[in-house]
């Protein structure tokens, strides 16, 4: 009985899930700290760095997820013994922060260019003004980009399947390929899983937003932009 | 020795000349205020003032310092000018208090405690230490000015930068704004003022400068100016602003 095996199999399944999730934020986290850098360069940066950005970014959005998975598996294979889960982890975090930086560069210029005037006018350094003064209302704004980003991402920590990283998909494979079949009930299983944790993981996401809202900003937004 | 002073300054975007040529000295404890028509640099020259633009041509001097010398450090020179802007400004994701406060423990590096207690002092002295806790777009415009107003005094500035601080509110707003200014004013404050309310200008203006076409036209005490101007451009100008704000506030 495949609902048996299945329940049996939960476990097994379930540890398909912690290692997808550790991928996620894995590449999640390399990929947030390089859309941050990505963005505000582009957005505050010389003439160089952000054309070298933009270049950095337009690459790792315009080549499939899968061929940069490739790239950084085999292709790095050939000079480093890399393991499926750094690679994995490099490919995704790329892609990821290249879509974060688009992310974060409109919230960046949805603040409006007089917060950073007045922030410059009582002494502080560009630097600390970005800081102090527009990531946090960034961070905001992008929240609501971000969860997309975030659930489109956590369905593509199944393409980690296919150069070896034993996750969520490859376990339902393992389960089908023993059982000889029932590829519709354990794929379908396995769909069900992704559901539940996309919704969960947007759920959370949401609630942050809320918290962090700033006072009588949404319903008011000319009050303070300028 | 004066507490500004500016000289010859000059400033284009691409072909357009906005500044051709200012020069004006600013006591300590002098209040001038700057009138002429939308488009003629006087938030250009503001600006420039505190290093937010920097000029083409010529120099600017505050406190002995050339803000115009490129080793100059423009952040500390900030720290000491107050500035406030027509459409205030305020740090959005901060509370009243943490607007007035930040730059005391950022730029400053004052405690925060510390930094609270005189934030605090000087919301009270904008009248506003009942609205510490709200956020920039729970308060009116005429109290979000205040604020800013307050954000600059908790720097201990020694000069305060007005750039058409009333033209953004609703006429009933104006008047709360424009109590704080003059409470400054008297308290000795020095304060350069682009602004069209004649009111305020003869309440506190030591002197007037019109400014049209990138210069100084003239320039004079608000009794001599305002009613009997030498050059018909300003005798013009007045008019149109007397239509629009009328001859006195109060």
């Amino acid at each position: 009985m495949i609902y048996l095996t299945l329940l049996k199999e939960l476990p097994y399944l379930l540890e398909g899930v912690l290692v997808a999730l550790e991928l996620l934020l894995a590449f999640m986290s390399l990929g947030f700290i390089i859309g941050m850098v990505l963005s505000v360069t582009e957005v505050y940066g010389n003439r160089w760095s952000s054309t070298l950005a933009f270049m950095i970014e337009r690459f790792f959005r315009g080549v499939p997820a899968i061929v940069l998975i490739f790239l950084f598996y085999y292709g790095l294979s050939d000079i480093y013994n890399i393991s499926p889960f750094a690679a994995a982890t490099l490919a995704l975090g790329f892609r990821t922060g290249a879509y974060q930086s688009q992310i974060f560069k409109g919230a960046i210029q949805a603040v409006g260019p007089g917060q950073m005037m007045a922030a410059r006018a009582i002494g502080m350094g560009k630097i600390q003004a970005i800081w102090s003064i527009i990531l946090p209302q960034a961070l905001r704004f992008g929240i609501g980009p971000w969860s997309n980003e975030f659930a489109s991402e956590l369905k593509d920590t199944s393409l980690a399947y296919t150069i070896g990283v034993v996750e969520l998909l490859r376990r339902a494979k393992y389960i089908v390929s023993y059982t000889y079949g029932n590829a519709l009930i354990v794929y379908g299983f396995c769909a069900i899983l992704y559901l539940i944790l996309v919704r969960l993981g947007n759920t959370v996401l949401y609630r942050i937003e809320k918290k962090l809202q700033i006072p009588g900003f949404e319903t008011r937004k000319e009050g303070g932009l300028g | 020795m004066c507490l500004l002073k500016v000289e010859d300054v000059y400033k284009s975007y691409g072909d357009f000349m906005v500044l051709r040529g200012i020069s004006f000295q600013l006591e300590k404890g002098e209040i001038k205020v700057i009138i002429g028509p939308s488009g003629t640099g006087k938030s250009t020259l503001l600006r420039c003032l505190n290093g937010l633009t920097s000029p083409d041509k010529g120099k600017i001097w505050i406190d002995g310092v050339e803000v115009t010398d490129p080793k100059t450090n423009i952040n500390k020179i900030r720290s000491n000018i107050g500035f406030v802007f027509q459409s205030f400004n305020l740090f959005a994701h901060l509370t009243a208090l943490d607007n007035v406060c930040i730059g005391l423990v950022k730029v400053k590096g004052m405690k925060k405690s510390e930094a609270r207690l005189l934030a605090m002092e000087e919301l009270r002295r904008v009248g506003l230490e009942d609205k510490a806790g709200a956020y920039p777009a729970e308060l009116s415009g005429g109290q979000q000015q205040r604020v800013s107003i307050a954000r600059a005094l908790a720097m201990n500035p020694k000069l305060i930068l007005f750039d058409e601080p009333t033209s953004a509110l609703d006429p009933e707003l104006i008047g709360e704004v424009l109590n704080v200014m003059i409470d400054l004013a008297k308290g000795g404050m020095t304060m350069l003022v682009v602004s069209h309310e004649i009111g305020f200008c003869r309440a506190v203006a030591d002197e007037i400068l019109f400014l049209d076409e990138g210069k100084i036209i003239e320039k004079g005490h608000p009794s001599v100016l305002l009613t009997n101007p030498s050059y018909k451009r300003t005798k013009e100008f007045l008019h149109k602003i007397i239509e629009l704000y009328g001859e006195e506030r109060d």
